[in-house]
């Protein structure tokens, strides 16, 4: 086999690759057409969004279609010349592993929770080599070694769950490349984690096929990824391939439309100039703690979790305060005890001046008419039984509101979030993300809130759709003259969209204050930790495109 | 800003065509429906008072003929299709008037259960400081054996129709209670029922609105094994002679009686040993069908 393999060929080589969807699909195939190669020791990444087919052609490579749902309809793929789109799967499974692997978005799911993560690396030398065990088992200490891991002598007994979520994503990436494979796909592999450990699983990919002079086929919806690590571009849409270059053609001078559509999309991290708000203050955050206590009923020791403490924010009318923070900071918990979802333990929580955080149930109903939040799933914040329209009245009628009044408002609201009044008959399932956050945002408004809480509302949506939606909260902010808390982890949506920003971490803000300030110069170590993390904080994108009129 | 509202209708297959495609659902119903046919239709289906005891043709094999005097002093020609126990009564007669006893039996017992079920599970689910209280009981509930318990609950009551389904109600509650508590406390973590507790939605409607429609699949199938589960029960306690009394025909009445003559006569327990294993086959079958095409894990999103 070895000597079959043409070492000038490029690594990976996909030529008119396409893939049928089932019978029945909103298109006849999942990628059609699809060409383009990976070449030796080379960063290709392929950018889309939802849809556009490009985890289907890693799959296609991987030769791990879904059997019954997508085939290989036609075209060829080639690993290092050879072709390998016919191949039988007893021949695929020798190759995969040994020449190409592959590396999942979630590390969590992707290690088998019960077995050691040298078992789980070795796997790979027990397949594919005759390697003894003690042989083995050298080689999975060098490989741990090398991607980074802390301790490998002792960490190779360790089981997943004692990891964090970058050493996970660092096992599995010592999984893929302990055979050194000619070719690694990355599928998402930084997308489930936070912007820190991002930016260290970023460094670690391009150090190891530096190293090794792997050809990396990385795929991501996230550009600043992208301005990071790629060394040449394949944007896909609707399982087609749009437009190929280099990293500098596509972000700066991409020619096709999409391609310059996507690339305005990308939120710029440096904030606009923005006048200091001297409204009223509609929501006042006064030294909130949340603490858990769990244990200490039979063991005596009793372990306490202070998931926010001693927060402090306001949010004047018409303003746009956010929180900034990374994956267990508490910006939800803080979120939640304004929202009432919770209760918090210490300090107060002012809805224009009266105290509810310890109100109960029946006292705070008033206050709930208040206070509307949009959450970030936009696939679960609808109950997927009744039509939106049912869902957007629900609370005008829990407060006394006829029902063809507030169907007719509820019409107002949906022309006013860019939707079809019509369409309040709808499922939410008939809906895309981006239209059922719309949705979600219109029923937040048919309360008449003073105050919205958005928790990650634009996350889960793709680029050019987040855009939209946070165009959408900026309008009806300015409209209804809205104070809107705004919760993310992302820092690019932070610098567009907030008047002020508190960045916490553990449970504490660590620094606060106008945007402007906090990204021109931010004072706090962690802070400037999370802009140093920030993918493409040196580019600037689509630095040359056409300014918009 | 408008934006093109442009989705299309997904076409979204009716539940009622994924079962009917199901070939487990199609077999289970049909084989159900022939039982509830034979119980409704049992006086039409050619057989005598099921309780009629006649000394002269005491323990003849299936497919035995006889003439009888019926009440007016005619002469009648009779055949014992499945032949007649020690008291020469008919077990063709007997089995399908059986049919009835399980078939109710079953029914009440998995709707009983299933309503007292799903009330304790939502407080259970819904009220946090009682979960634990309630909980523990069930717990405890479900540590002693069904039969046991069964047994125990019968002896307080009277024998009867209604002991009998109280005493297969009470261990089965239990298993309804954890699969509602479970589901209640997934669903309380949606962001839409959050979503509705924003917008002030009182806690008995946001139940019965949210929380409510999602027990129902589950609910259904689970019923489903509390019936078949309770129509061998009953016909365990009516074989232990500690069930409904005898001269009520039921599946295990019949098989009881059979029982001391088995090894010359094995009919009395063969036939309606036939009809226990087949309806408790189709409720099976249903069960299991029922589950694939309604199990939220096995949907496809969208």
């Amino acid at each position: 086999m070895e000597n079959t393999v043409r070492t000038d060929a490029p690594v990976l080589a996909l030529e008119n690759v396409s893939v049928a969807l089932p019978k029945g699909g909103d298109r006849t195939n999942a990628i059609t057409d699809v060409s383009f190669e990976v070449g030796r020791g080379e960063i290709v990444c392929v950018v889309g969004e939802s849809g556009s087919g490009k985890s289907v052609s890693a799959q296609a490579v991987m030769g791990l279609l879904p059997k019954g749902q997508l085939a290989l309809t036609g075209g060829t793929i080639r690993l290092e010349g050879r072709e390998i789109s016919g191949l039988p799967q007893a021949e695929l499974r020798r190759l995969r592993g040994q020449r190409m692997s592959m590396i999942f978005q979630e590390p969590m799911t992707a290690l088998n929770p019960v077995e050691r993560v040298g078992t789980q690396i070795g796997e790979v030398l027990e397949i594919h080599t005759r390697l003894s065990p003690a042989e083995r088992r050298q080689k999975v200490l060098d490989i741990m070694a090398a991607v980074h891991l802390p301790d490998p002598a002792s960490m190779i007994d360790a089981f997943p769950h004692q990891l964090s979520g970058g050493q996970r994503q660092r096992v599995m990436i010592a999984a893929a490349l302990v055979l050194d494979p000619v070719l690694l796909i990355a599928d998402e592999p930084t997308t489930a984690l936070d912007v820190t450990t991002q930016a260290q699983i970023l460094k670690l990919i391009a150090e190891m096929q530096a190293r090794r002079g792997t050809g990396v086929l990385f795929i991501t919806h996230d550009f600043g990824v992208v301005a990071e690590i790629a060394h040449r571009v394949v944007v896909m849409q609707h399982g087609r391939v749009v437009e190929t270059g280099t990293r500098d053609e596509i972000i700066s001078r991409p020619r096709e439309a999409y391609t310059q559509m996507l690339i305005r999309s990308v939120p710029s991290l440096e904030p606009p100039a923005r006048a200091p708000k001297i409204s009223a203050v509609t929501l006042e955050i006064d030294k909130l703690s949340k603490t858990y206590v769990s244990g200490g009923f039979l063991s005596g020791k009793r372990r306490v979790v202070k998931a926010a403490d001693n927060v402090s924010i306001d949010v004047r009318r018409g303003e746009t305060v956010g929180i900034v923070g990374e994956s267990g900071s508490g910006k939800t918990t803080v979120a939640r005890c304004v929202a009432r979802l919770i209760e918090p333990s210490e300090g107060a929580v002012r809805i224009d001046g009266t105290d509810v955080a310890h109100l109960r149930e029946r006292q705070l109903r008033p206050y709930r008419k208040h206070v509307q939040i949009v959450f970030q799933d936009p696939y679960r914040s609808l109950n997927p039984r009744r039509t939106v329209g049912a869902s957007i009245i629900e609370g005008p009628v829990n407060f006394g509101e006829t029902t063809a009044a507030a169907t007719k408002r509820a019409r107002e609201l949906m022309q006013l979030v860019g939707l079809q009044p019509d369409a309040l008959d709808r499922y939410p399932h008939q809906f895309s993300g981006g239209q059922r956050q719309r949705i979600a945002i219109a029923r937040a408004l048919a309360m008449e809130p003073t105050l919205l809480i958005a928790d990650e509302a634009v996350s889960a949506l793709d680029v050019s759709v987040q855009a939209q939606v946070l165009q959408l909260l900026d309008d009806v902010r300015e409209r209804f003259d809205l104070a809107v808390l705004f919760i993310t982890h992302d820092l690019r949506v932070a610098a567009q969209i907030c008047d002020r920003i508190a960045v916490m971490q553990n449970g504490v803000v660590v620094e606060a204050g106008p945007t402007t300030e906090i990204f021109a110069a931010p004072s706090h170590p962690y802070t400037r930790a999370l802009f140093a993390a920030a993918p493409g904080r040196d580019v600037h994108f689509g630095a040359g495109l056409a300014v918009e009129a | 800003m408008a934006i093109a509202d442009a989705t299309p209708l997904r076409p979204r297959t009716s539940t009622l065509r994924q079962l009917a495609r199901s070939s487990s659902v199609v077999i289970g119903g049909l084989l159900v429906a022939a039982m509830v046919a034979v119980a409704a239709l049992a006086p039409w289906l050619g057989t005598r008072n099921p309780g009629e005891v006649n000394p002269s043709v005491r323990n003849k094999l299936p497919g035995f003929e006889a003439t009888i005097r019926d009440d007016d002093g005619n002469k009648v020609p009779v055949s014992y299709r499945f032949g007649t126990d020690s008291l020469g009564r008919d077990i063709y007669s007997r089995v399908l008037y059986g049919a009835r006893v399980s078939l109710i039996v079953g029914l009440t017992v998995s709707v009983i259960s299933l309503a007292v079920g799903l009330l304790i599970g939502l407080i259970a689910g819904y009220v946090r400081w009682l979960d634990g209280i309630i909980m523990r009981f069930m717990d405890g509930l479900m540590a002693i054996p069904a039969i046991l318990l069964a047994i125990g609950v019968v002896s307080i009551f009277r024998a009867g129709l209604f002991a009998v389904i109280v005493a297969i109600v009470v261990p089965e509650v239990p298993r309804v209670v954890r699969l509602v508590r479970s589901i209640v406390l997934s669903i309380r973590e949606e962001p839409y029922v959050e979503s509705a507790i924003t917008v002030g939605t009182p806690t008995p409607l946001l139940i019965v609105r949210h929380v409510l429609p999602n027990t129902i699949a589950p609910l259904i199938v689970q019923g489903t094994f509390i019936c078949a589960a309770a129509i061998l029960i009953e016909a365990i306690l009516s074989f232990l002679g500690i069930g409904i009394p005898p001269e009520i025909p039921t599946w295990g009445n019949i098989m009881a009686e059979g029982r001391t003559l088995f090894r010359v006569f094995p009919h009395n327990i063969l036939y309606p040993g036939i009809f226990l294993a087949i309806t408790v086959l189709g409720v099976n079958m249903l069960g299991d069908g029922l589950r694939d095409v309604l199990d939220p894990k096995m949907e496809r999103r969208g």
